[in-house]
């Protein structure tokens, strides 16, 4: 131990007069005398074998700033990479509300000490409730492939049926979450979860071969829109359709901030959607900005009663005009339940979703129509320009809205070789999907949001321009 | 409520002379309206790039590119208000919300409602630590992976165990993985589905319970003994061959510390399963004892409360999962490894579960737990484990001393880092309850109570954890509290089952809704159709 008494700022009764205060309250000379309850056989007795403390918050700034410093951000390189967690521009407004000490640090407080918290949770789930055109909406929790594998599993205990037939193009990084809730084949209560194909022109999903996979044991068709590759799947009438006729129901994946232009997913008769709120005003944090919503049509209970997230109603107080937000049903959740309960709940992303709710009210209906028409421009542009390279194609749908897959099998060089050259022009380039779908080759899924101008996207088609020569 | 300026004086003084540490507080009451409420049209809270010329003329009209059918008909009812009347709406919510770093939130047991440094949040939000694409080239991150890397070893060393993922999304999310990784032990010794029985405790976590049944299996709650122990024959009575493993908390939410878990573990090991410990409870044995020299095969800790992360209004979080390492080969992918001077994401692990978390997990904990465990150091970490239980311990002495109050369980034996009282007299000789208790707090700018998980084992519950971060005069104040709120219980119990008095808003009302599908309004559009329109 240091020879001079261990006194740390975020410690107060480290100071020695509080501490014998309390020990002398206590009759006891150390703290040992309460560890007394842990049997010296399961007693830890050696020091920490980790590095001594950087004691000063100066040095420890400098020493945590070295570190980040070896990381590249892309505010310093050009980024297209996308693939689920997405470079959208972050309303300062957004990061001025959720640095508030207040927000920042509460928890589980209730609503008379936290009605703010409240309040706020609920707009969000409102304007995302409109975005969406649905009126249930849930508390949001980890991110889109967590969601998906819960809403796999609500419909299959909604309609008892073990089966959910999903897009062959589906996110493989969502399908391998959602697996691993749907459980392996050898438990019981497996979920199984087929794949559709897909038409290899648009992307879509093949309408013919989910009429012949699908059957009266399915559970919900499941379809992505956008497309993890980027396509904007225009069949999702016919899907409904298909599916309802079997009496499954009908889950959309959906990238909330393309509802501006996209129709959502409550006016193409779906029963549940989930998907991502990270574009909503999230910084990308290495993916730790993603966090996964699901909502679902409230005309029948059971969506709501089998719902495994934490929902949230509207009330009022005992003065006239005045509103309170609580939990409702929250008996049903592993809190009241245990294991019992629908699936569990945890802490989730509560401050996510207050960013998300001060980013959809500062965008308002026009700021999310102009933001579609922006990104679907530029990406576009981008594509149209690549394409012009020799030896890239542009792969899958002519209608895309912010990501789209570009083909280098022409250039015959790899996606990894040719993103390793852009590295050196500082630029980030594509998600390889080289591993993902072989059938695709040496293509690469393109980003391209209101974050890049046509001068940073012509200086990524000069850069590919000048790697694939 | 109406009160002369007299009055005022007078309960002022009264405040003073209850003890001389509660203070004359009233919330902020912005009587705010909801900002869909707020909505004038044709304002812009922020403008959006427009489409260059050159883009335009190269692409044309941008909806043309929206196929028939999937193009939006009618714009979303959002609200449109100006970019100030947005934050300043914001901000009074925010000023509603007590949270953590304005009030003493001693009463949130399990939660370590810590303080969480301000320099790393200034670090986490820097763009070099925010504006970071999880797919970009490894070379490109290798601060962040050193951080990942370092972080591991260091909870490693704390737990005593030989491998870590530091994917999942929280503390459940963690436990979650945990059933996940037995689930594939035994799947990979062909013992599926024969062995599927989970055994975990009643005063261990919820999610101990829940999860273990999303990964499939049957779970097996153990009571507790009349010393409030985990029943040992209980838990040899439902050992058997189908046995998975345990998931148990120790120190349990009672704060007692079971003295004989290795005993437990090794009732398990012997019928072949695996031993799991939720360490949500870690913070008063921080350096003093070891998951693993207790026996455990596995364990988690919360970065969020043990490690200082802010708990943002209930996340995002981080969980930490840590393992033997005859377990080690099932973790999720990528683990970040460390080879020569370089870090890297390892995806090549044939074994693994496959994914938990997208990407790589919520890697903004991670940054700020490194920060405080090198802010800390062996000796630093070891003061906040003995003054988290030294606090705790001095609470208690002040809160078993207040009428009404009692502490089941362990007659004899000191708590760790927190304690589940009862109210059960309080409630039986003034008809106050815990949860009226609750509400009363805030009266006094204090953060509510968190009671207990259910099902109530305890009567009228509270559980209080007062961490390392509250000083003396913090845990008097509280104390204080509770007092003052069991005095006026004793003289005047109306006082107490009509709070709070000087909370945001009134106390609620219909609460029918919270459980009637006619009732409830999940949004605002569910609202005005089931509740306006009605009216």
């Amino acid at each position: 131990m240091a020879s001079k008494p261990f006194i740390h700022p975020y410690i107060p009764n480290s100071a020695p007069a509080s501490k014998q205060a309390m020990l002398a309250e206590l009759g006891l000379t150390s703290v040992e005398e309460i560890y007394a309850e842990i049997p010296a056989r399961l007693r830890f007795r050696g020091r920490l074998n980790i590095p001594e403390p950087i004691l000063a918050e100066c040095d420890l700034e400098r020493h945590m700033m070295e570190l980040l410093n070896r990381n590249v951000s892309s505010q310093e390189y050009l980024n297209f990479c996308g693939a689920g967690c997405w470079q959208h521009y972050v309303p300062a407004v957004v990061d001025e509300v959720i640095n508030r000490a207040e927000f920042l640090s509460a928890y589980c407080g209730g609503q008379y000490s936290d009605m703010g918290k409240y309040q706020a949770r609920f707009e969000f789930n409102s304007q995302l409730g409109e975005l969406l055109d649905l009126d249930g909406v849930a508390n949001p929790i980890y991110d889109w492939g967590d969601v998906a594998g819960r809403s796999f599993r609500m419909a299959s205990r909604i309609t008892g049926r073990k089966r959910v037939l999903v897009p062959r193009t589906m996110s493989p990084m969502r399908l391998a979450e959602a697996r691993t809730l749907c459980q392996p084949q050898v438990m019981p209560t497996h979920i199984e979860i087929e794949p559709v194909d897909y038409d290899p022109l648009t992307g879509r999903m093949d309408l013919e071969d989910l009429a012949r996979r699908i059957s009266d044991v399915a559970a919900a068709v499941y379809y992505e829109s956008p497309g993890y590759l980027g396509f904007i799947e225009s069949g999702a009438t016919d899907i409904a359709k298909i599916a309802h006729e079997h009496g499954a129901l009908v889950i959309a994946g959906v990238d909330p901030v393309t509802l501006g232009v996209l129709t959502p997913p409550g006016a193409l008769d779906v029963d549940i959607a989930c998907g991502d709120i990270q574009p909503l005003g999230m910084h990308m944090h290495a993916g730790g900005g993603c966090s996964g919503f699901i909502a679902f049509r409230d005309d029948d209970p059971v969506f709501a009663g089998e719902c495994p997230l934490e929902l949230y109603t509207l009330l009022e107080t005992e003065v006239a005009g005045e509103y309170a937000v609580a939990e409702a049903i929250a008996e049903r959740t592993s809190y009241g339940l245990r294991d019992q309960g629908k699936d569990w709940v945890g802490t989730a992303s509560g401050l996510w979703t207050i960013a998300a709710a001060v980013y959809m009210a500062v965008m308002g209906p026009q700021g999310f129509r102009e933001l579609g028409e922006t990104c679907i421009a530029r990406a576009h542009y981008a594509a149209m320009r690549l394409g012009e390279l020799p030896g890239i194609e542009i792969g899958l749908s002519p209608a895309f809205f912010k990501e789209f897959v570009v083909d280098f099998n022409g250039t015959g060089k790899t996606v990894a070789a040719v993103n390793k050259a852009l590295l050196g022009k500082g630029v980030f380039g594509g998600k390889d999907l080289s591993g993902e779908f072989p059938e695709l080759g040496q293509s690469a899924l393109y980003c391209v949001t209101e974050c890049h101008g046509q001068a940073q996207i012509d200086r990524l088609v000069a850069s590919i321009k000048e790697v694939v020569a | 409520m109406s009160e002369t300026a007299q009055e005022k004086v007078a309960r002022l003084a009264r405040l003073r002379r209850d003890g001389g540490v509660l203070r004359d507080y009233h919330a902020p009451h912005w009587d705010e309206p909801l900002i869909m409420e707020m909505s004038t049209a044709g304002e812009r809270g922020i403008l959006v790039p427009p489409v260059e010329d050159g883009v335009h003329e190269a692409v044309g009209d941008p909806t043309g590119y929206i196929p028939a059918g999937a193009r939006r008909r009618e714009a979303p009812a959002l609200p449109e208000l100006a970019q100030h009347q947005v934050l300043r709406h914001y901000l009074r919510l925010s000023q509603e919300t007590l949270g953590m770093d304005l009030g003493s939130d001693i009463g949130e047991g399990t939660c370590t409602m810590k303080y969480s440094p301000k320099m790393h949040e200034q670090l986490v939000r820097h763009h070099k630590a925010a504006d970071l694409h999880p797919l970009q080239d490894e070379d490109t991150l290798q601060g962040l992976l050193e951080i990942v890397y370092e972080c591991g070893e260091y909870l490693k060393e704390i737990s005593g165990m030989d491998a870590v993922t530091l994917q999942p999304g929280g503390g459940s999310h963690a436990v979650y993985t945990n059933a996940c990784v037995m689930r594939a032990y035994f799947a990979a010794r062909g013992e599926l589905p024969q062995r599927d029985e989970m055994i975990t405790t009643i005063f261990s976590h919820p999610c101990d319970a829940a999860t273990p049944m999303v990964a499939g299996f049957k779970v097996v709650t153990v009571m507790p003994d009349h010393n409030g122990y985990p029943d040992l024959e209980a838990v040899k009575a439902a050992v058997s061959e189908r046995t998975v493993g345990c998931m148990i908390t120790n120190p349990e939410d009672t704060g007692i510390y079971n003295p004989r878990i290795d005993e437990y573990v090794k009732v398990i090991h012997d019928a072949g399963g695996l031993c799991f410990t939720d360490q949500a409870n870690a913070n008063g044995i921080l350096g003093v004892a070891r998951a693993r020299d207790a026996g455990f095969d596995a364990c988690h800790f919360n970065l969020h409360k043990t490690f200082s992360s802010p708990h943002g209004c209930e996340g995002p979080a981080t969980g930490a999962y840590l393992v033997c390492d005859e377990l080690a080969e099932y973790l999720p992918v990528p683990l970040v490894a460390k080879v020569g001077e370089k870090y890297h994401l390892d995806y090549d692990r044939p074994e693994s579960i496959g994914k938990v978390r997208g990407f790589l997990g919520n890697w903004m904990g991670v940054i700020r737990a490194y920060a405080w465990i090198r802010s800390l150091g062996p000796d630093g970490l070891r003061e906040v484990a003995e003054i988290s239980v030294l606090n705790n311990n001095y609470l208690d002495r002040l809160l078993t001393a207040i009428r009404g109050v009692s502490r089941p369980y362990a007659e004899g034996h000191r708590r760790l880092d927190q304690v589940r009282y009862s109210l059960a007299t309080l409630k039986e000789e003034t008809g106050v309850g815990t949860e009226e208790v609750r509400d009363r707090m805030v009266d006094f700018g204090v953060q509510s109570y968190w009671m207990s998980h259910h099902p109530w084992v305890v009567p009228e519950p509270f559980t209080p954890e007062p961490c390392e971060t509250y000083s003396k005069d913090d845990l008097d104040e509280w104390a204080a509290v509770i007092k003052k709120i069991s005095d006026e219980s004793y003289a005047e119990p109306a006082v107490v089952k009509q709070a709070p008095h000087d909370s945001s808003i009134a106390r609620m009302a219909r609460l029918e809704a919270l459980e009637e599908p006619k009732q409830w309004a999940f949004t605002w559009r569910a609202y005005q159709r089931k509740i306006k329109e009605e009216r």
